[in-house]
């Protein structure tokens, strides 16, 4: 405590820059004249009387210094002194000092810009409070190979019952046809259970979120809004509540405003952006009753009894199936293994994205590194230049530690300026850099560059300068006096210990790299793959432009029930495009036909039930399954292998049919004929459909994939809900959508007609995160090879100058010049080769663990790693052939008289 | 930058408070003069170490100062005990005064008195 408050006291005078030195000159002068008077008296001299006074005093100077030690702190004082002469010395070599400040703005600004990604991305993906407290809740059948099915309504009662979790909410995502306003709009809705923002634990800015206790079966009419959508559509109408909004052609009233920073979880953006949410029990209209067995397709998310920790309620879980299972044997039989899962949330919204994040971040871990190692390069090449001034000091007695502290601050200094000056250049460029950012990216509009990210910045400099100053610090002053100060350092010990840590940091640099430009020779080569791979369908000159049909809660108010009543609508929609100008074919399918283009949780995989198939025993496989009419193959180009295709004589009072791809064909009809097989998608209805015709696979759900199984339907036997049109011909983009706008609301004013895109641009943001990626790798790869080559001619410029004299001797005494260039060249190529070596053991490991992200090209890919190679060991003698031909020309007259 | 801790170091703290506690509020010759008389010419020289000890001292509230006149109607600082100063000196005695003794007793023992 005692020393505490002392350390406080010191602290504030230090802050405060109080100095007693005026009191203790009082007090000393009062000391003196005291002990004079009383030396008078004992009948000295007054001369005598006042020596002998300041004599019993002891040195004043020496006092005086304690007396200001104990007053201040001495160590933040000789801090501050060290920094003004760190200042001086930057000062006087401004060349060194731009040069080394600048590489560390690229490597600190590199470093900054990703991790200013990944924290919003990774780190603070969930701004709620509590997150830690988020879960997913997954239910699976691992018996029957089937994952995420869902949650009855008991179940979800029995969770929420269960002890465990404050509150498990269940929702759907998904959207909703808003009109009453001016034009028809597609929003993103979210019907959820009443507790779901008591689980997220987020109130509305205006009004009120749901009670948590409603307990409608159904829809409860009540809507609460994003703060996007009140200033949008009602213009942020401030007696919004209460008023009425139409959603599917039903009336909800609205309850609250969401605040402006309020983001919603989700699995996408597109999630993440919901601009509707509605409260619903899930057990009355629309929904189906109740049962136990009726599982629905919903998400679920909880929130986890304070203090639980996710791996304890795991443990709760598993005793509460077991014992639901033993209650109702006949809804969850053993063969299933019916079992709930939960993960925290925050592992599951980042999903795949996290991997090419950490690439990104290891990228730029690399290039920081690199850039440090530059720096320390260029650190211990001044350090030969100052051997003198070390010497010189050392022999006025300072102390080694003393110096090593001095030069650790001049270190730190350079390297935190750096760090400063790339933050400021970030954080001038950000709204130039966030657009090369792919929209895909999860909570994109949250990355920002905040006090956190300059914190970040900052201690990654002092660190980094640490690390890196105390090398050639403790080498700098480290010296042999005499020698030092008699030949400045030629041959001494010192110096061959510095120039050999160059050489180290030289071969790190190489090795770090060759490291890198493998991961973007290897990224590159699989985008290209990627980019050139036969798609299945021609995606050119190809228009999609989406509208979705209203489903209202009561079905009975359906205008498009049957297939046969949307049909009419269809054919006339399709109809009237075909005279757009331009336009030489149409179709019309469901959004999952769509191809590359749609969501991840899509409801578009359905249980493939083949007949014959013993259900008791086996689980049906779940396939994609799409929706489309018949122009739709012969539109994207798609070719019939087997059978045939839809025809326009198919309706829904014919037999119903089916075509298939050949990876379905392939995967449930092996070694057979699947033309005439029936299957159904519902285990429910009797309804049986023929498979009439095979095509070929296309890479419609994925690049990288072309086996996935499909089955396609006859949209005029299977209505859907979701609608995208398609144009194929010589249109003008930017007219094209108003123009199908007006043709569809012609036929139904209230439809919205949106997300126009051609096929090209849908295929090129699909590729938008691997595109992101790779080009940040190249970027950092190219900058790694650039510093490289500095260092590489850094250094060698270096041992030229060290050996002028040996190189003016042997040239004096006959060398050829050609042997000359050979012998630094040879140099140049040991430290290159030396770092390939090192950087080709690094880079097997690194492409291994980036297996994952590649495509087509293996990770130890022959071609990559020997190209790459060759680049750096060119970089590597382009870089050495400069001081080479220096060394060279060197004249040894001028060379040898100049020593 | 770290002193050797010094025993004389320690004993002259507790020969300022014990000065101060007998004599009390004193300024800072009145302390030296005191410690040289008692103590003889232990500390007759460097009696200036005596001010970066009083600022120490201040500094961990053991002692308060405040300026005021000295007998020949100088400006001068007075030192005073503070409370916290008081049970300092009084459990720095009691510990002082046990290791004297246990020191006196190791002393006082000779060979034929250990059994």
């Amino acid at each position: 405590m005692k020393f505490l408050r002392r350390f406080f006291i010191r602290l504030s005078n230090f802050t405060t820059g109080r100095r007693a030195d005026q009191r203790l000159r009082e007090e000393m002068a009062e000391h003196i004249a005291l002990q004079t008077e009383e030396n008078l008296r004992a009948g000295m001299s007054p001369v005598e009387a006042r020596r002998q006074a300041a004599l019993k005093l002891g040195a004043a100077q020496a006092i005086r210094e304690r007396h200001n030690a104990e007053q201040g702190l001495p160590l933040a004082e000789n801090f501050l002194l060290d920094l003004r002469y760190a200042f001086r010395m930057l000062h006087r070599s401004p060349g060194f000092a731009l040069i080394a400040i600048a590489t560390m703005a690229l490597g600190v600004g590199a470093t900054t810009a990703i991790y200013s990604v990944i924290d919003a991305t990774l780190l603070h993906s969930l701004p709620y409070p509590n997150p830690s407290e988020l879960v997913r809740i997954e239910a699976n059948l691992p018996g029957v190979g089937a994952h995420d099915v869902g949650l009855s309504i008991p179940e979800l009662r029995d969770l929420q019952n269960s002890g465990i979790f404050q509150y498990a909410s269940a929702y759907f995502f998904g959207s909703a046809n808003l009109t009453g306003s001016s034009q028809p709009a597609r929003i993103a809705l979210k019907p959820v259970t009443p507790n779901y923002f008591a689980m997220l634990g987020v109130d509305a800015e205006l009004g009120r979120a749901f009670d948590p206790h409603d307990a409608t079966p159904g829809f409860n009419l009540e809507v609460v809004i994003s703060d996007g959508l009140w200033k949008r559509a009602f213009a942020a109408d401030p007696h919004i509540l209460g008023k009425n909004l139409r959603l599917d052609n039903d009336v909800y009233h609205v309850v609250g405003v969401m605040p402006a920073n309020f983001r919603d979880q989700g699995q996408n953006s597109e999630e993440r952006s919901t601009e509707v949410w509605a409260a619903a029990g899930f057990f009355g209209d629309p929904a189906p009753p109740p049962m136990r067995s009726t599982r629905l397709p919903v998400s679920t998310i909880a929130r986890l009894q304070p203090g639980l920790s996710p791996e304890a309620a795991q443990g709760h879980l598993d005793a509460l199936v077991a014992s639901l299972k033993k209650q109702y044997p006949a809804d969850y039989p053993p063969q299933a293994a019916w079992t709930i899962h939960i993960t925290p949330l925050a592992e599951t919204l980042v999903g795949n994205v996290r991997q090419s994040l950490i690439l990104l971040f290891g990228a730029v871990g690399l290039v920081l590194l690199i850039s440090c190692v530059n720096v320390a390069n260029l650190l211990l090449a001044r350090a030969s230049a100052r051997g003198r001034e070390m010497a010189v000091r050392q022999a006025l007695g300072a102390q080694r530690p003393r110096l090593i502290r001095q030069l650790l601050t001049e270190s730190v200094l350079l390297f935190v300026l750096g760090g400063i000056t790339g933050f400021a250049v970030l954080f001038c460029a950000r709204k130039f850099l966030l657009q090369l950012v792919p929209e895909s990216l999860p909570r994109l509009n949250d990355i920002s560059i905040s006090w956190g990210v300059l914190a970040f910045a900052i201690v990654v400099s002092v660190v980094a300068g640490t690390i890196f100053g105390l090398a050639p610090a403790w080498l700098m002053s480290r010296l042999d006096l005499t020698s030092t100060l008699r030949q400045e350092g030629r041959g001494s010990n010192g110096s061959r210990q510095r120039s050999r840590l160059r050489h180290v940091l030289v071969i790190g640099e190489l090795a770090l790299s060759l490291v890198l430009m493998i991961a973007a020779g290897l990224l590159l080569r699989s985008f290209w793959d990627l980019f050139k791979v036969q798609l299945g369908f021609n995606p050119s000159r190809i228009m999609a432009i989406e509208t979705w049909l209203p489903i209202p809660n009561d079905p009975k108010t359906d205008i498009y029930r049957t297939a046969t009543q949307e049909s009419v609508m269809l054919r006339e929609v399709l109809r009237r495009n075909r005279t757009i100008p331009g336009v030489e074919e149409t179709a019309v399918s469901d959004r999952a036909a769509l191809p590359l283009g749609h969501g991840q949780n899509d409801i578009n995989m359905f249980p493939l039930i083949r007949e014959g198939q013993d259900l008791e025993s086996s689980q049906p496989p779940l396939i994609d399954t799409s929706i489309v009419s018949p122009e739709y193959f012969h539109l994207l180009g798609m070719t019939l292998l087997r059978g045939r295709l839809f025809v326009d004589q198919d309706l829904e009072a014919t037999p119903s049919i089916a075509i298939i791809n050949q990876a379905a064909a392939r995967t449930y009809w092996p070694s057979q004929d699947p033309l005439g097989k029936r299957v159904r998608l519902d285990r429910v209805q009797p309804n049986w459909t023929t498979i009439v015709g095979v095509i070929a696979d296309a890479r419609t759900e994925s690049l990288a994939d072309a086996g996935i199984p499909q089955v396609y339907f006859d949209i005029y036997q299977r209505p859907a809900k979701d609608l995208a049109f398609f144009l194929r011909g010589q249109v003008d983009p930017t007219a094209i959508s108003a123009q199908v706008r007006t043709q569809i609301q012609s036929v139904d004013a209230e439809l919205p007609v949106f997300h126009a895109e051609t096929l090209d641009d849908v295929l090129s943001s699909s590729l938008s995160v691997r595109r992101f990626s790779m080009e940040m790798v190249a970027l950092f790869a190219a900058t790694a090879l650039l510093l490289a080559g500095l260092g590489i001619y850094g250094t060698i410029s270096f041992v030229v100058n060290e050996q002028s004299r040996e190189i003016a001797i042997r040239l004096a005494l006959g060398a050829q010049r050609r042997n000359i260039l050979k012998m630094v060249l040879r140099q140049g190529l040991t430290l290159a080769a030396a770092g390939a070596g090192v950087g080709l053991v690094g880079a097997l490991i690194v492409s291994h663990l980036m297996a994952g992200l590649l495509y087509g090209v293996s990770p130890y890919d022959l071609l990559t790693f020997a190209g790459v190679t060759i680049v750096l060991t060119a970089v590597a003698i382009a870089a050495s052939y400069i001081p080479a031909v220096r060394a060279m020309r060197l004249d040894p007259i001028t060379t040898l008289h100049s020593e | 930058m770290k002193e050797k801790p010094d025993v004389l170091q320690g004993t002259l703290a507790l020969m300022v408070l014990k000065t101060l506690d007998v004599l009390g509020p004193q300024h800072g010759y009145g302390i030296a003069r005191r410690i040289e008389q008692i103590s003889g010419d232990i500390l007759a020289l460097n009696q200036g170490t005596l001010y970066p000890l009083l600022l120490k001292l201040e500094h961990e509230g053991s002692i308060v100062s405040r300026s005021g006149a000295s007998e020949n109607n100088r400006r001068a600082r007075f030192y005073r005990l503070t409370s916290a100063g008081r049970r300092q000196l009084q459990a720095e005695t009691r510990d002082w005064k046990q290791t004297a003794a246990i020191i006196a007793r190791f002393f006082d023992v000779k060979a034929e008195d250990l059994p």
